[in-house]
């Protein structure tokens, strides 16, 4: 076991919530066709409600501190919350557009010792890149930004969302990523609007794009053994839960909300009405995410995935049950194996044989299940 | 032999888990775990207190060991955390780091 993973099960076993994201605005100014916010400001914490959240988090016992938005670089104040963190010794990664980041800010985010800054580019050419941000010249702006963050000698990944209209550009941000000297993490999550709007999912890729994707060792590393059969799943298999969310990582909003992770929106207190330890260990909804072990699973714990399956609580919950399946980590359990989930198998039996039928004709091996949305970054 | 003062740089993340500080380094992102005497040794890394003091009164004290062991067993530690950039070393009391005030 590495000594981060002994920290980590040192956390678990402790009730430590080691990681927070914490968005600081949900206000942008790209317009990115694929996000899920609504991004006007509902009333943001201020300046002093942040450093009172930061003060509590660091007593909590957070070391992994992600800053997120919207993008971050709108909140005036942005660099007076970072040194903030940094007093109190956090990890510090930073999620931003860059398109704000010129030398002045690279060097003060050098300075104040953020551990990482994680960069979203959709493609090495401008007039995709831009058309998905809708801000023209902003991928000029991005690169150039990363040039800056680099020559200060800072860690910058390249964070890569796939759809439609970039999937055809994923080799090229690789070769970007190569060039620029920076990491890269392609991920093909399309999550429906914050007010429920699913009409952003028909941006999702195809079933035979994910294949693909699967297929590439560049991105999986050894094919064979990332696509093999799973193998049966043992007690500790169903006795384990099924992500850090809500038992050592939580999200907190722009308005202090608290859920157990960005991408479960599981409404679970609010820091300006409660202690945040208070919230982190007795909100009835932490708790009962707490609660559930593979084996409570409707579904999944007959699944032949159980032990392997990136099966998102998040996704399945807002697909209507956090111990359902999610049937974006379906769609991905089947095309990396080409076995069929519980999930899938259930809706044949239940009538709803149209992918079942499709599966089995070579020129459209899987449709895309209604409420598909793809969720776990593949880092490569 | 020479007086030495050490203190926490300020380009790490650190925090305690269960009794140990887990440390982070920001330069090479080295993750480090102290024990409770290490814990001890840097919690009182403030650049003023001499480093045989820290022994003597705090490693010596609190835990129960020889100085000549303690001794021996905090430089190792020391020399350790400060070639990753975690522990800052002089011959002379000094301010830990750069400030990290807005300029
Ligand atoms: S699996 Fe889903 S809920 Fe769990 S940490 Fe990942 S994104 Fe969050
Ligand atoms: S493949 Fe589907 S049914 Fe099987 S464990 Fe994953 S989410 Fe659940």
């Amino acid at each position: 076991m590495t000594l981060m993973a002994e920290m980590n099960q040192k956390a678990l076993d402790l009730g430590v919530p080691l990681s927070v994201h914490l968005d600081l605005t949900y206000r942008c100014n790209e317009r990115c066709v694929h996000c899920y916010l609504d991004h006007d400001d509902h009333g943001e914490m201020t300046t002093e409600e942040i450093f009172g959240v930061l003060n509590q988090l660091a007593d909590a016992g957070v070391f992994f501190l992600s800053l997120s938005g919207g993008e971050v670089l709108l909140r005036r104040d942005f660099f007076l919350i970072v040194e903030h963190a940094r007093k109190l010794l956090f990890n510090v990664k930073v999620k931003t557009n860059a398109t704000m980041i010129h030398e002045k800010e690279a060097s003060r985010l050098r300075q104040l010792g953020v551990e990482q800054i994680q960069i979203s580019v959709y493609s090495h050419r401008a007039e995709v890149h831009d058309a998905i941000t809708k801000l023209p010249g902003s991928l000029d702006r991005t690169l150039r930004a990363i040039r800056f963050l680099k020559s200060q000698g800072l860690k910058v990944s390249i964070s890569n969302v796939l759809m439609t209209g970039n999937f055809a550009d994923q080799q090229g941000v690789i070769e970007l990523a190569k060039e620029l000297g920076v990491a890269y993490t392609l991920d093909p999550t399309i999550t429906p609007k914050m007010d429920g709007d699913t009409s952003i999912l028909s941006l999702r890729i195809a079933s035979s794009e994910l294949k693909q994707i699967f297929r590439n060792e560049e991105l999986v590393g050894d094919m064979a053994e990332f696509c093999a059969p799973p193998p049966p799943p043992g007690e500790d298999v169903m006795n384990g839960f099924p992500c850090s969310a809500g038992h050592t990582s939580c999200y907190i909003s722009p308005y202090g909300d608290v859920f157990p992770c960005v991408q479960f929106p599981l409404p679970s207190g609010n820091v300006r009405r409660q202690k945040f330890l208070e919230i982190w260990r007795h909100s009835p909804q932490l708790e009962e995410v707490r609660s559930i072990r593979a084996r409570d699973l409707t579904t999944c714990s007959t699944c032949s995935h159980v032990g392997t399956c990136t099966r998102c609580p998040g996704l399945a919950y807002m697909e209507g049950s956090m111990r359902g399946p999610s049937t974006a980590d379906c769609e991905k359990s089947f095309q990396r194996t080409g076995i069929l989930s519980a999930n899938m198998l259930r809706k044949a039996r239940a009538g709803s044989a149209g992918p079942l039928i499709q599966i089995q004709g070579p020129a459209n091996p899987m449709p895309i299940p209604a409420a598909l949305q793809e969720a776990n970054p593949l880092s490569a | 032999m020479a007086e030495k003062y050490i203190a926490r740089s300020t380009a790490i993340a650190a925090r305690m888990l269960g009794g140990e500080m887990m440390i982070m380094s920001a330069a090479d992102s080295t993750f480090f775990t102290l024990n409770e005497v290490a814990t001890v040794i840097w919690q009182a890394a403030d650049g003023r207190t001499p480093l045989s003091e820290i022994v003597t009164g705090k490693v010596c004290q609190e835990f129960e060991v020889e100085p000549e062991r303690a001794q021996c067993g905090t430089e190792r530690f020391v020399d350790e955390l400060s070639q990753h950039g975690i522990l800052l070393v002089s011959d002379q009391p000094f301010d830990s780091s750069p400030s990290l005030e807005t300029p």
